[in-house]
């Protein structure tokens, strides 16, 4: 394999780590912030579970931001595409997640009732919103999104916004992002936190696992019945980095299906997704949520691993003009640039996968209500 | 066909997030590197005052920290949303130092910031330390990798254009990463968030002093923002000049507007203007006060450069602007055929590509193909002035900010001088001078990034990719939508965040010493008289 197909792949690869990233550690932090007035019933119970993510969500959220920045550089093209053509969807996604780190530092700082409920819907806001459009961009993206591109690469669109809101596919994908999202922050809600914290987070993440699972497998079913995309003939993996002069892109029904018949060991995949969940659930029943936790990450990786394994070379296909849909092969960076990119990733993931690990070593151990409420400078 | 409405909605929306953005940036950048040092002190000396006063600044660092956080992110969503076409174009190069950011420096910034704030109880002195340290280092990295990326948009180097993928490609990291305009601008931008440290710092403790409060915690961290500020407003002044220098070099149509230089003149005549209110219509001072001979060895550092005006900068854009035309009616002709032909005429003219993007707009249709000899002559000289930024916001936000550099070289001498000798209570006026002052570096800031990038205009990407055609093709009520939200939720947060600063410092540190009632509970002084046995201090009450 020629060298820059190796890197469009690996960083194919990369990118479904980091969107795994993205999910299982921003999404924790926001399955707290929507639990937060489920959980938390008094002012004291709620900073106790803020005081829980408060050291971490910060560095969690970094996750996103790289995600972001390795779009941008590894799939320029995706990126100016991806984040157009869902302008609503994304300026609200944004609007949500600026509300957030705002709500961490200046929720606890004044003592009135008014100012911490606004703040604790901000949290709601900002823990659901995201997270249900995560799962929504997914599930617009398995059915393709209406746009092409001019001669000079200028995407334009071709649907009006309010259909990538309101189809019950992508609200279904989004669902099943949230009912991760809430199972995971559940799960830490019990590693950190006691008594009725520990209690209610428990029951609302034992039920969204269940939920997941079973959106999971509708999910996968549905997937059988909507168009997928495929080459019409094998494309060539190193071709020049432009969706213009693509070859041919077919629409076929039950297409995603097509890499799970060639490579049937993708099956593992989905399978990993739905045993997770499942022993995930069970595993909180029985009282382990650090094994429940693990668990929750093992199913977000099998989630968005089958929906990346489904689609594969795809990123982002186009329903109305399907030859200039985005893959792997024609919205990569410059071989150039994915090699240094690469050296970057070697270098820093390691350090960053050690000092996040070291961070939560200093900061590990239950949170205790009586002290978060006597410590003034806690969340 | 491109929309200007839309193009004029995402620039205001990009100016006004990014100034907003800016706000709390700087402060950031200064605060992180005075608590660093603040710390090192308790570390060192293992006085508990030194850690009230990490803490105590900790506190606001953190009000200011996190809006700037969230701001932050705007931020990079805009490129995508609003500025789809530039994504398209740049993303090669300039998207690069936007994820090495993340790898290397925000992940550090923000994962440590976490164990800053409650790892105290938890780690040991020196591990705390060095955490404060990380999460300085982290954040000033931050800003090395995005002023890396912001000059690769006023001096695109170590990139060039591919026909084949219509975009820039990423030639040579170190060029990139070497590029003199980033630089200079990251070691200029962050001594200029050092002296929005310092001034916020001292002006705070100012406050405290002149209402006797806090005396002894007041009085340190005023005496270590004063020297901190008076080295970082020196350096921020030296690096300015290295910058006005660069801009010569490779930017002379944004150099000529900010020093409003309508005509070429024979060196070294330039005249520097003092004063002026320059008119962009007519390409004139209405009125001006200027000093000959002073403008050629100020910017070019020798007599013999001749400092090129509008007048000709217009005329050396117009030969651009026609072979940019052939170099983009060649290229469209390349994209749908890949005729070898057409690829040799674009290579004639390519390194004027950028010039006849700036044509299209004026062009039928926005089509250059449509351009007729009848036409063409009209067409180029309205792209031709397009190449010369406005001139009145330039030369203004420009002065205004060197204005206001000196202003802070001399508050901070004065500043550090008086602290030395410990006569700051004797100078009430100086102390209120230094409480108003906190906001005026974050001001020259503003008006500081207005210069770099109002200067850069009408490019994105400078002579090759302009901001016309960098916008997303979207519908005006998606702006619309957009816009509304961000003066919504930006008012609310900057009423929250100015609301929690003023609470939080006028509350003042938590107070962890008895105050000793008589003897002024001062620092020594470094030279000067003694202050503590100075009758005059002695015999004032200080309750």
């Amino acid at each position: 394999m020629e060298l820059y197909v190796a890197l469009k792949v690996t960083w194919a690869l990369l990118l479904g780590i980091l969107l795994t990233g993205i999910a299982i550690m921003v999404g924790m932090d926001m399955g707290v912030g929507t639990l937060l007035r489920f959980v938390g019933r008094s002012d004291g119970e709620r900073r106790t579970a803020l005081a829980i993510i408060g050291p971490h969500w910060d560095g969690n959220q970094v996750w996103f931001i790289l995600g972001g920045g390795t779009i941008f550089a590894a799939f320029p093209t995706l990126y100016a595409t991806s984040f157009s053509t869902f302008y609503i969807v994304m300026i609200l996604l944004l609007f949500s997640m600026i509300m957030r780190p705002v709500a961490f530092e200046y929720r606890s700082k004044v003592d009135a009732s008014r100012w911490r409920e606004a703040w604790d819907w901000a949290f709601l806001i900002s823990g659901a919103l995201p997270m249900t459009i995560y799962g929504a961009a997914f599930g617009n993206v398995l059915q393709g999104v209406g746009f092409h591109f001019g001669w000079d690469g200028q995407y334009y669109q071709n649907e009006s916004f309010i259909w990538y809101l309101a189809n019950p596919f992508a609200l279904m994908c989004g669902i099943l992002s949230l009912s991760l999202a809430i199972y995971q922050g559940g799960a830490m809600l019990m590693i950190r936190g006691e008594g009725v914290i520990a209690e209610r987070a428990r029951r609302y993440a034992i039920c969204s696992g269940a939920v997941a699972a079973i959106l999971f497998v509708a999910g996968g079913i549905w997937v059988q019945f909507i168009k997928g995309f495929m080459f019409a003939q094998p494309a060539d993996p190193g071709m020049a980095a432009t969706p213009l002069n693509g070859p041919l892109v077919l629409m076929r029904t039950g297409a995603w299906m097509n890499n799970f018949h060639i490579y049937p060991l993708l099956w593992l995949l989905p399978a990993l997704g739905l045993v997770s969940m499942i022993t995930g659930s069970l595993s909180l029943i029985a009282r382990k949520p650090i094994l429940g936790w693990w668990l929750g990450a093992t199913a977000w990786i099998g989630t968005i691993f089958t929906a990346g394994g489904a689609m594969f070379p795809f990123l982002m296909p186009s329903s109305t003009a399907p030859s200039e849909s985005l893959t792997v092969w024609n919205a990569s960076g410059s071989e150039y640039n994915l090699g240094w990119m690469l050296v970057f990733a070697v270098a820093f993931i390691p350090a960053i996968l050690s000092y996040t690990t070291w961070a939560f070593r200093v900061m590990r151990g239950k949170v205790h209500t009586e002290i978060v409420i006597a410590d003034e400078h806690s969340y | 066909m491109i929309n200007p409405t839309v193009v004029d909605l995402s620039r205001l929306q990009f100016a006004l997030t990014a100034l907003y953005h800016f706000l709390f940036v700087p402060l950031t950048l200064g605060m992180t590197f005075i608590l660093a040092a603040m710390e090192t002190v308790y570390v060192i000396t293992g006085k508990q005052i030194y850690k009230d006063m990490t803490q105590f600044w900790g506190k606001l660092f953190g009000i200011n920290f996190a809006i700037g956080v969230a701001t932050g992110l705007t931020m990079e969503f805009e490129f995508g949303t609003n500025w789809s076409m530039y994504s398209h174009f740049v993303g090669d190069v300039f998207g690069t130092p936007l994820a090495i950011e993340g790898l290397m420096a925000f992940f550090m910034e923000s994962t440590f910031v976490g164990l800053m704030f409650f790892g105290w109880g938890r780690l040991s002195r020196g591990a705390h330390l060095a955490v404060t340290f990380l999460v300085a280092l982290g954040s000033n990295l931050s800003a090395l990798w995005i002023l890396i990326a912001n000059g690769f948009m006023q001096d695109p180097v170590g990139a060039s254009f591919d026909p084949k993928t219509m975009r820039m490609q990423f030639r040579s990291f170190g060029a990139l990463v070497f590029s003199p305009d980033a630089q200079a601008k990251f070691v200029h931008t962050t001594l200029a968030g050092f002296v929005t440290g310092a001034m916020f710092v001292m002006g705070v403790s100012a406050y405290y002093l002149l209402r006797k409060q806090h005396r002894e915690f007041a009085a340190r961290s005023f005496r270590m923002a004063a020297l901190f500020g008076i080295i970082s407003s020196l350096a921020v002044v030296t690096l300015g000049d290295a910058l006005g220098r660069l801009d010569f070099l490779v930017q002379p149509t944004k150099l000529a507007a900010m020093e409003g230089i309508w005509h070429t003149s024979k060196p070294p005549y330039a005249p520097w203007k003092i004063f002026a209110i320059p008119d962009d219509k007519t390409q004139k001072d209405l009125f001006n006060v200027s000093i000959p001979y002073v403008l050629t060895p100020l910017v070019a550092h020798d007599f013999t450069s001749p400092i090129p005006g509008v007048d000709a900068l217009e005329h050396s854009a117009r030969a651009k602007v026609i072979k940019g035309i052939k170099a983009v009616v060649a290229l469209k002709a390349y994209g749908a055929t890949r005729n070898p032909a057409a690829l040799a005429a674009f290579r004639a003219n390519e390194s004027d590509m950028g010039y006849g993007f700036l044509a299209q707009r004026y062009a039928p249709d926005q089509d250059l193909s449509k351009i007729t000899v009848q036409n063409l002559p009209s067409i180029v000289q309205k792209a031709a002035r397009d190449t010369i930024p406005n001139v009145f916001v330039e030369f203004w936000s420009f002065r205004l900010m060197v204005l206001l550099g000196f202003v802070f070289v001399v508050v901070f001498a004065f500043c550090a001088y008086y602290s030395l000798r410990n006569e700051l209570e004797k100078h009430p006026l100086l102390l209120k001078a230094a409480a108003w002052a906190i906001p005026l570096p974050v001001l020259a800031c503003e008006f500081g990034w207005i210069t770099a990038e109002n200067g850069r205009q009408p490019w994105t990407v400078f002579g090759w990719l302009p901001t016309f055609q960098s916008a997303s093709s979207h519908d005006v009520g998606y702006m619309v939508f957009s816009l509304v939200g961000f003066a919504f939720l930006y008012s609310l947060f900057i009423a929250a965040e100015l609301y929690l600063m003023f609470k939080f410092a006028r509350l003042g540190p938590v107070q962890h010493i008895t105050p000793t009632s008589h003897a002024p509970a001062f620092v020594q002084p470094v030279f000067g008289q003694p202050g503590f046995t100075d009758k005059s201090w002695a015999n004032k009450s200080w309750q």
